[in-house]
């Protein structure tokens, strides 16, 4: 079925299961607010949330089955989409299961934190979809001001609102240049929709004007800074350490992933005429990002800000299969976004469970020994370690999503050759530090004033498993999610960019 | 022997079985309750999990021993031979098949692992359950190297080696493990994902029509051939990743480190089957896929100078170790420095004796590091001083230590005769003045290992702690023995083995040198 978006009905069909996410949280929030704060109370707000996203991921599902499509609309209906939200739910569904346990332990009661989760993931969910600027803009900002006051969560800690005051002014700030972008390319093509500005750029010949590129050049600048691109990447490390470790994962995880999912459609759907211009610049972005990523992670000492790091050179390795730009990119990029959404949200988890209250133990050398103590969870770090690390078959998926990239790379019509060895060599530097996660938790020796970490809780040991085991199955037999990728490109940018050349 | 295999379908499910056994049996082991009741008269509690490893281990051997007779020389194609889909949307096989080359190193395998296992018999006592599943993982991973027929599957199983190993040492090792651990790690992932990119490279130039990449081994083979600045930087990418883990001499730095500060058992692994994987590669991958780049003059001139300076320089530097263990690792640097001598120089014999010294290096350097792993258990020392004048208090070990440093110097009637000679002349055929060069590495042989033996067997016994050392019990007995056989018996009849091998010696060789455009050295004298 072919949706026309110019009729109200039928738009606000092609948005069902934004509506329902949207409108399932609306309703929580009510309830949430409706009885006196308390643990319980989190909790049932927190399973009621988990609920909603499962039947938002069910929908999604169905309209991907049913194979759903649209017109040059403002909104996008194709695969894509469908990948995306679905990474991005199930990061969300990751993230408020750690968060019931770890509210609990950290006496945070309002169960309204999770309907912002919600909020937040309706927010990418409409990034994911958009094909209009201004779309994109109010995706962005639905996104990233649940994420202000998640950050700020733990409000009683310096630390927290340290976190939080750091994302706030440079997340305006972030988005000061994304609005002033999109103003410059509204000035320039004198359109929104993604392919009225790809015609008028072919039709008014704008390829050389100033002010398009500059707009441009903001727009990427604006992007960097949500998706933590070298050098726009200074915030994450602090505003990781600060936030609350659910919040951490998922910032490193879904936020991450949607920025890089609306970033990819606007520059594949809008600009792929303009790809000698852009491609130089995204070029050194991702070589650049995978160097200083890796290159710093190998001299922190604390887990959050370790994960922090690997988080930006992660988007080193994303920036490679977008610099590719073509359909395979594309799926190898919704591929490595699922394998990374799944290590990061399986790291933060084994995170949680081993914290204590107050969360001041984060230094990696407080995992020396883990192995003679939780060895379950142990092996379950290391797996998400060597994932990340990309690491056949004890590493899961992480390989595949990285010889992805790779094939990309290398099958694009102009082969990345040079990125290809800069990512390979990078990855090797990443074996520094993940390995010294490994190193300290089986073969340091217990220190024996070491406390011992509390049984984790259900909900917490349910993520590390749950990521765990879909990474080792999916790492085994990765056919069927690599199928299901290749055909979750966006509908109509295809091979447009490489005939431009 | 060869019609009841038949009988049972050997052929059909040996190879799958070979790789399955250790990682249902890494599971087995990981399950087995912690601890068990006292079963030794000691009251010692024993774990079952190195008892239930061990007769994992002699199925396998046992498994993998009818591929002996099974195998049918005068086929140099694959035997045994496995092709299941796995993933494909990337054209990505799970082939399998055992070739001459192939059928040493997965015996040379089953055969030393059992022994790996009652070298740790005693020495393990912390995490025993997780040791004996890394070590079954470890195996699954070496088998899968040696007979993987689809590059993809190669890189993944060669990766698969690593993580065990790696973990074995940095466990289980001695003082500076976690350094020597990561060393090795990242020494032999840096050019293994090199290899990757020239595999991605490969297998999308074969890609079909509908872009589906094709990873084949034989269909490699059979390609047109790349243009030649390609097939250099090819050849440079596998090159490196089989030039450490061999190791060729200026990447050799990992070795002493890795090998010392490993458990026995996994120096054992490590010199007897792990070192081979590089020498395998170049057999296998590097020489067959890109002969234009290995018979390049200047490339091989370059890699034959960097085996002698193996040779020599591994020989030199095993001479002034103060540490046993040490100097028996440098000892592979020289050893495998022939190996590679041989390969290069590229004749039958050359060829086979290559083969025949990474056998022969397989049982008798293992050897060495399981008596070295024997006597340090009593004495909690690897260094020569430590000892002096042990032979009167150990007659046996010094026995067999003598014996089995007789066999790694390559003392005629011994297996290290057959291989070092036939490098000797094979290569003497077409490198002469190289090979006389590398005729010297067997007089250091002697001299470092005689003097070793001298200073740890025969001096004056002059250190009390010596005086009351127990003499080899009969679990280390049962250990020697095995080994001792295979010594003789490689060193008196080498022929059935030398048969098995030559077809696919020879095929290698027409191949290489036939694409590789070299003027064609006869094989008179065979």
């Amino acid at each position: 079925m072919q949706f026309d978006l110019t009729m109200p009905a039928q738009l606000t069909s092609a948005l069902g299961p934004d509506l329902l996410l949207m409108g399932g949280a609306m309703v929580l929030l009510l309830w949430s607010g409706w009885r006196r704060e308390s643990d319980e109370h989190q909790r049932s707000i927190g399973i009621l949330s988990m609920v909603l996203c499962v039947l938002t991921m069910v929908a999604v599902g169905y309209y991907a089955y049913r194979g759903y499509t649209a017109g040059d609309g403002v909104i996008a209906v194709d695969n894509f989409r469908w990948a995306a939200d679905e990474i991005f739910l199930i990061a969300t569904l990751g993230t408020i299961a750690m968060s019931l346990d770890y509210n609990r332990r950290e006496g945070i009661t309002p169960g309204e934190s999770h309907v912002l989760l919600l909020l937040s993931t309706s927010g990418m969910m409409i990034l994911a979809a958009a094909r209009d600027l201004i779309i994109v803009f109010l995706g962005i900002e639905l996104m990233s001001i649940a994420i202000y006051v998640l950050v700020g969560l733990n409000r009683r800690r310096e630390r927290s609102a340290e976190g939080a005051i750091k994302y706030f002014l440079l997340g305006a700030f972030s988005t000061a240049f994304l609005l002033y972008g999109i103003a410059l390319v509204y000035g320039a093509t004198g359109a929104t929709n993604f392919f009225v500005i790809k015609a008028n750029i072919v039709h008014f010949n704008l390829e050389h004007s100033g002010l398009l590129l500059v707009g441009i050049a903001l727009l990427l600048v604006g992007f960097g800074f949500k998706i933590a691109a070298a050098p726009f990447h200074m915030w994450a490390p602090d505003v990781y350490e600060g936030a609350p470790t659910p919040i951490t994962a998922y910032m490193a995880a879904a936020v991450k992933a949607a920025a890089f999912a609306a970033f990819f459609r606007l520059w594949l759907e809008a600009f792929p005429t303009l790809l000698s211009t852009w491609h130089e610049a995204v070029w050194w972005l991702a070589a650049l990002t995978m160097i200083v990523g890796n290159l710093v992670a190998l001299a922190q000492r604390n887990i959050k800000r370790l994960l922090a790091y690997s988080s930006i050179a992660h988007a080193g390795y994303i920036l490679v299969a977008m610099v590719v730009g073509t359909s395979l990119g594309s799926s190898a990029f919704v591929f490595y976004l699922f394998a990374y959404t799944m290590a990061t949200l399986g790291a933060f988890a084994v995170i949680v469970a081993l914290g204590r209250a107050g969360e001041d133990n984060m230094g990696v050398e407080e995992y020396a020994g883990l192995w003679s103590v939780r060895p379950g969870l142990a092996v379950a770090m290391a797996v998400f370690m060597l994932a990340l690390l990309g690491f056949p078959i004890f590493g899961g998926i992480g390989f595949f999503a990285k010889w992805y990239v790779l094939e990309a790379a290398l099958k694009a019509p102009f082969p990345q050759t040079r990125l290809a060895v800069i990512l390979v060599v990078t990855s090797v530097v990443s074996a520094g530090y993940y390995l010294y996660v490994v190193m300290v938790m089986f073969m340091k020796p217990r220190s024996s004033t070491a406390i011992l970490p509390e049984r984790a809780g259900g909900w917490t040991r349910a993520v590390v498993w749950g990521s765990a085991a879909i990474i080792l199955i999916f790492g085994l037999f990765p056919d069927a999610l690599v199928s299901l990728t290749q055909r979750s490109t966006p509908a109509v940018s295809k091979e447009v960019a490489l005939r431009s050349r | 022997m060869a019609s009841f295999l038949d009988s049972i379908g050997y052929n059909l499910w040996v190879l799958p079985a070979l790789l399955a056994i250790p990682l249902v049996g890494a599971v087995i082991v990981l399950m087995l309750p912690v601890r068990e009741p006292a079963t030794t008269a000691a009251g010692v509690e024993t774990p079952a999990a190195r008892q239930v490893a061990l007769w994992l281990f002699v199925l396998e051997f046992v498994v993998s021993i009818g591929l002996w007779w099974s195998f049918n020389p005068a086929d140099t194609g694959w035997q045994a031979p496995i092709d299941i889909g796995w993933i494909p949307t990337w054209g990505v096989r799970f082939t399998l098949g055992v070739d001459g080359i192939a059928l040493m190193m997965v015996l040379l395998t089953t055969f030393i692992m059992p022994l790996s296992v009652l070298g740790s018999w005693t020495s393990i006592r912390t995490k025993v359950r997780s040791y004996y599943a890394l070590l079954l993982i470890l195996t699954t991973g070496m088998l899968g190297v040696f007979l993987a027929r689809d590059l993809f599957l190669f890189y993944v199983m060669w990766e698969v080696m690593l993580v065990p190993m790696y973990f074995i040492i940095g466990i289980w090792g001695g003082e500076r493990r976690i350094y020597a651990s990561l060393k090795f790690f990242i020494y032999t992932f840096l050019p293994s994902l090199l290899m990757l990119v020239a595999i991605i490279y490969l297998g999308l130039h074969l890609r079909t029509a509908g872009g589906t990449p094709d990873f084949s081994y034989d269909r490699l083979l059979t390609m047109e051939s790349l243009p030649e600045r390609t097939t250099l930087w090819l050849f440079a990418a596998f090159f490196l990743a089989f030039a450490v883990k061999v190791p060729i001499f200026p990447f050799h730095t990992w070795l002493p480190d890795a090998h010392v500060e490993a458990p026995t058992a996994g120096s054992v692994i490590l010199a007897s089957i792990m070192l081979k994987m590089g020498t395998f590669g170049f057999l296998r991958f590097a020489l067959p896929l890109f002969p234009g780049a290995a018979m390049n003059p200047t490339i091989r001139m370059i890699i034959l100078i960097l085996a002698l300076i193996g040779i020599i320089y591994g020989a030199l530097v095993a001479m002034v170790q103060p540490d046993f263990k040490k100097l028996v690792a440098y000892s592979s640097v020289s050893h495998l420095g022939f190996v590679m001598l041989g390969i290069f120089a590229l004749t039958l014999q050359s060829v086979q004796g290559a083969l025949m010294v990474m056998i022969n290096h397989g049982i008798s350097t293992g050897a060495l590091f399981l008596l070295v792993g024997i006597i340090y258990e009593r004495r909690h020392s690897r260094l020569i001083d430590s000892y002096g004048g042990i032979a009167r208090v150990v007659p046996m070990f010094a026995a067999i230590l003598t014996f089995v440093s007789l066999s790694s110097i390559g003392l005629p009637g011994t297996n290290g005769f057959v291989g070092e000679f036939l490098v000797l002349i094979g290569s003497f055929r077409t490198y002469p003045g190289l090979t006389i060069i590398a005729t010297t590495g067997v007089i250091f042989a002697a001299v470092y290992l005689l003097w070793a033996i001298q200073r740890i067997l025969f001096n004056p016994l002059h250190k009390a702690e010596n005086e009351h050392l127990t003499d080899l019990n009969k679990r280390e007995l049962a250990l020697m023995v095995p080994l001792i056989a295979a010594i003789i018996w490689l060193g008196v009849y080498p022929a059935p083995v030398l048969r098995r091998m030559e077809g696919s010696a020879q095929l290698l060789v027409n191949r290489v040198e036939r694409a590789g455009s070299l003027p064609r050295v006869s094989e008179a004298g065979r």
